[in-house]
């Protein structure tokens, strides 16, 4: 008979064996997938993994793709993986992410033309600011009724989405954009304009945002008493409670931190890669940073690896529909085995497999 | 050497080479799509002139395409990628797809790009889209007269031009035959959300509409008509025969092929140059349904007779006398809308009510 | 503003059917919850649902044998949640998350060949005498099975909660597994029928969506109904009565704001759109500040016997 015994300590071998035994299990099984629909199984596979990197025909443009299209998912993700720790379920980052691509977006659009060099940073504290208002929601309603916050998140996605569509095509439309929704379109405005530092690189100032978040949550759940205090929270929150752990300014500053990322992740997004606000501006990051959060384990290095992986299946499988004619929804479901077969491989990491009867303990 | 100019000696890179290993006509031609192929309306169509191209040409030219591309950050990408994987003209279509892809046409002079329902173009960059208040004149019309209750609901999407465009037409037509006409509108929000659209069409029948307008792509409202009994409605973007004779009476249907096959030609033949493209019945890039049995048989030869008129070119569906929802004149008797004031439309004509939201 | 338009009979009876997907999905997720297991995977498990009762009911051209397709089929995809759960102890948020990607992923590509046909849908019962009353006969007797169903549904889990045995059990395994484990219960066991049972539940939501309510199918047509039903589980308070008032609330609000925009109410549209979230919200709130909650005390943590 198999049975799973814990492991006194989680075994370090698996913790960086089990991703890449999921990597490699995800491109068996979606080689069948792809097989199954008619591709050429290592074709696809190659496309996925290897071509956005490597390929010369694509590399040179899908490299610096790979960070951008990684950086919101990072950002997010950290913010996010901060708050599970303690056991805050944030699931409306999307919310948060719209609210401040919208607030940052709205605060520059006020002074449109000026070129004053402070806008941008201006742009950037507005965005993170929606976004933190739109987190503090959930945050009051939690430790003021005890409202669940998991629920209260999620459905302020909808309301921000609503007033998404709404700004795009009042308040916020381009005078000069012949009634069309949408915003005016920040590259052709220079002050506003979250251009690459380097050119050529796809470093944007989301990116070096995103990489200072890795560095100050590795430091802040190691090094601070206040990650400390976060963890205690997540792992016995009875334990935090006679330490004179505060539960509400934890819920707080956790689900105030994960806004604030989220909300400048919409802002870098909307004053960079997306341009302008628009009615379908936002495309999931915040749904998808969930996920890269638990494949990075909670870990702010974990998270950086697990937000650049994503972004190559992103992309690579717009390569993959581009070159072999797959249908998008098989990225998805691509995606979502990668994921399935990670949760289930990290067994081995806090659990050994023993075979044979248990002994009487 | 920075990305711009990188990119676009790749590109230039690319094209030669395809022009020397290949036959020289050849054409790789691509699509950019906002929706999945099966929606069943706007891509779909837009899937089906594909499929034309390609029946069309055969194996003179390849098409490849991109489903479900998210307007912004992923569109530009999607684009890029396109025209970095060889192919010598793009179709771009959806709105939101405009500032995209005049950035990416900078970085790629030697590929064409076409952009639907846009207005900006550049020396590769061509627009088009389709007069489909033309059609819902002709909606309108069929509408009015056959209304019981006077009361026809529309189902729009979001307040953008287009959308108001075609709710005036079609009250300007309704009205014309039937004064005692009113329009209810619901703003749904969407362009596709089946759920949502047959929601929204149980609850103009319910508030007592029998005539089910909609500008959303799904057969929701349809289905829901075709529940209620004795409502009509009418296809939109495809022309949704399944529902025909009733509740559908007919439709108006995108038909994109001619267009893409004419382009696509364009380009082998290296006569292709930018043009801002606007059709409608006439051309063919508009096509009204066949008009069913369900319809009265003089109500069916006056909306025959009017889709000749304006194929034509002898009548708009704009003509004055027209005055704005708040009382303004704003055509004279006789006088004809000009394209401009069309394209960024954002008011209703006199007697909707309502406001559009902002 | 005039909203005489409004007809309070046909408005009921619209909500009894935009309310149906919802509760059914929302009466599983209860139960599956109750046994101490978040599976946020029901959106996955509903549109899975809504592609399989489509696609059986259009081959058999029976309707009944769709929802029965699609109970088994969200069921059999719950249990990939179950194994991964239950037996390799992954984290439950995330594999709920990666059960709806994958469901998503899944359905549209099973559902390709089934995009723009329309498929057989459920006769309304005409009760007899029941149907012939005035206002009421129109308003609650003349609906399709499955709306009566779900309300069945609803009591019969409100009294297996209550007066079984085995609902007992149920509760004292979502209350503290470790407690039940000790008096001899199979934890995993009892926690994988409950799973098993949401997934049948969210199937028959999606596929009431695209056999009765939409009716057709199209790749993503739930658009969010399995997190309303979530959302719902917790405005409950986890009690089966008050998950049947969630689901009617919030498809009456859904309806209402539509029906308000069709009568022309003058009410800002983006406000009523949002309207259905901001009730939900607002009656979350006062629910919370009542301090009436009752999760389950082993809600979402894993369990290892050995632990």
């Amino acid at each position: 008979m198999i049975r799973l015994e814990k492991r006194p300590q989680p075994s370090r071998l698996w913790t960086i064996l089990a991703p890449v035994l999921a990597v490699l299990l995800t491109m068996f099984v979606g080689g069948l997938l792809f097989a199954a629909l008619g591709a050429n199984p290592f074709e696809a596979i190659r496309t996925i993994f290897w071509d956005p990197i490597f390929n010369a025909q694509f590399a040179s443009f899908t490299r610096p793709q790979l960070l951008v299209k990684a950086a919101p998912l990072i950002l997010i993700a950290i913010g996010l993986s901060i708050g599970f720790r303690a056991g805050i379920w944030n699931i409306g980052a999307e919310g948060q992410y719209i609210m401040g691509a919208i607030c940052g977006a709205a605060a520059g659009l006020a002074l449109y033309p000026s070129e004053s060099l402070l806008i941008f940073p201006m742009m950037v504290l507005a965005g993170a600011l929606g976004g933190w208002v739109w987190a503090m929601i959930p945050a009051i309603l939690k430790t003021r009724f005890g409202t669940n916050e998991i629920l209260v998140s999620l459905m302020l996605v909808y309301v921000a989405e609503t007033i998404l569509g709404s700004v795009a095509t009042g308040l916020l439309r381009n005078p000069e954009g012949r009634g069309f929704p949408g915003s005016r379109n920040f590259k052709q405005w220079d002050a506003a304009h979250n251009a690459e530092i380097f050119s050529g690189t796809g470093m944007h100032w989301g990116v070096v945002f995103a990489f200072i978040a890795v560095i100050g949550a590795y430091v802040l759940l190691t090094r601070h008493i206040l990650g400390y205090n976060i963890r205690l929270t997540g792992e016995a929150p009875r334990a935090a409670r006679f330490s004179g752990v505060r539960p509400a300014r934890i819920v707080l500053i956790c689900l105030g931190l994960s806004g604030l990322l989220a909300g400048m992740a919409g802002l870098f997004e909307v004053t960079g890669p997306a341009g302008q606000i628009s009615i379908d501006f936002n495309s999931g990051y915040g749904f998808t940073a969930i996920i890269v959060a638990f494949l990075g384990r909670l870990n702010p290095v974990g998270i950086l690896l697990a937000g650049l992986l994503m972004a190559l299946t992103y992309i690579g499988g717009e390569l993959a529909q581009l070159m072999l004619g797959v249908p998008g929804a098989s990225i998805q479901l691509f995606q979502g085995m990668l994921l399935f077969f990670l949760l289930g491989v990290d067994v081995f990491t806090n659990y050994r497999l023993r075979i044979g009867r248990r002994e009487i303990a | 050497m920075n990305r711009r100019t990188l990119l676009s000696t790749a590109a230039l890179a690319l094209t030669l080479g395809f022009g020397t290993a290949a036959a020289a006509q050849d054409v790789t031609a691509g699509f950019i799509y906002v929706g999945p192929i099966g929606d069943g309306g706007w891509t779909y169509e837009h899937d089906k002139g594909r499929l034309a191209v390609e029946e069309a040409f055969g194996d003179k030219v390849k098409t490849i395409y991109q489903e479900s591309v998210p307007e912004g950050a992923d569109s530009e990408r999607a684009i890029t990628q396109m025209a970095l994987s060889g192919a010598d003209i793009i179709f771009t279509t959806s709105f939101g797809y405009m500032d995209p892809t005049v950035s990416v046409a900078a970085k790629f002079p030697n590929v064409k790009f076409e952009h639907a329902t846009g207005y900006k173009t550049a020396d590769n960059v061509s627009v088009y889209s389709a007069r489909f208040y033309e059609g819902r004149a002709i909606q309108g019309h069929i509408a009015g007269s056959m209304t019981k209750t006077n009361k026809i609901g529309y189902i729009a999407s979001y307040p953008i031009p287009e959308v108001i465009r075609g709710i005036n037409s079609a009250y300007i037509h309704a009205k014309k035959v039937n004064p005692d006409v009113e329009f209810s509108v619901i703003w749904a929000f969407t362009w596709f959300d089946p759920a949502k659209e047959a929601d929204a069409a149980r609850a103009l029948i319910e508030n007592g509409a029998d005539v089910i307008l909609q500008h959303t792509d799904s057969t929701a409202p349809q289905a829901a008509a075709q529940a209620a009994g004795n409502v009509i409605t009418f296809g939109q973007a495809s022309d949704m025969g399944d529902y025909a004779p009733m509740p559908r009476v007919s439709s108006i249907i995108d038909n994109w092929a001619p267009y893409y096959i004419d382009r696509v030609q364009a380009v082998m033949d290296g006569t292709w140059e930018t043009k801002e493209t606007w059709d409608g019945i006439g051309p063919g890039m508009v096509g009204i349904g066949e008009i069913s049995d369900a319809v009265p048989a003089e109500v069916k030869a006056e909306a025959l007779a009017l889709k000749d008129a304006i194929a034509a070119g002898d009548y708009h569906p704009f003509t004055g006398p027209l005055n704005k929802a708040d009382g303004s004149v704003w055509l004279a008797e006789g006088e004809v809308a000009d394209d401009s004031t069309l394209l960024g439309m954002d008011f209703y004509v006199e007697g909707i009510t309502g406001d559009i939201p902002q | 503003m005039d909203l005489s338009s409004i007809n309070p009979i046909l408005l009921i009876a619209s909500i009894m059917v935009s309310a149906t997907p919802i509760l059914l999905a929302a009466i599983g997720e209860m139960v599956v919850e109750k046994s101490g297991v978040l599976n946020l995977g029901v959106e996955g498990m509903m549109i899975t649902g809504a592609v399989v009762g489509f696609a059986v009911a259009v081959n058999s051209t029976s309707p009944a044998a769709g929802f029965l397709a699609a109970a088994v089929a969200s069921a059999l995809l719950s249990l990939a949640f179950g194994v991964l759960t239950q037996f390799l102890l992954s984290n439950q948020v995330a594999t709920g998350l990666g059960l709806t990607l994958v469901g998503l992923g899944m359905s549209s590509l099973i559902g390709k060949p089934y995009e723009g046909i329309k498929s057989p849908t459920l006769p309304k019962l005409d009760i007899p005498v029941l149907s012939d009353i005035p206002v009421l006969g129109r308003m609650l007797f003349s609906h399709d099975l499955m709306v009566y169903l779900s309300l069945v549904l609803v009591a019969c889990v409100w009294a297996f909660l209550k007066y079984t045995r085995a609902g007992l059990i149920l509760r004292a395994v979502g209350e503290s597994h470790d407690s039940a484990h000790a008096l001899g219960y199979k934890v995993v066991r009892i926690r994988l029928l409950a799973i098993l049972f949401g997934g049948a539940c969210a199937g028959l939501g999606g596929a009431y969506l695209s056999l009765v309510r939409v009716p057709q199918w199209t790749e993503g047509m739930t658009a969010g109904a399995g997190w309303i039903a979530l959302a719902i589980v917790v405005f409950a308070s986890w009690r089966a009565g008050r998950v049947a008032i969630g689901a009617y609330l919030f498809g009456g609000v859904t309806v209402l704001q539509l029906n308000l925009q069709a009568a022309g109410a003058d009410v800002p549209v983006a406000l009523l759109s949002a309207s259905p979230y901001l009730v939900t919200i607002i009656v979350l709130v006062i629910i919370s500040a009542l301090g009436a909650h009752g999760a389950p005390a082993s809600l979402g943590r894993p369990f290892h016997a050995s632990s």
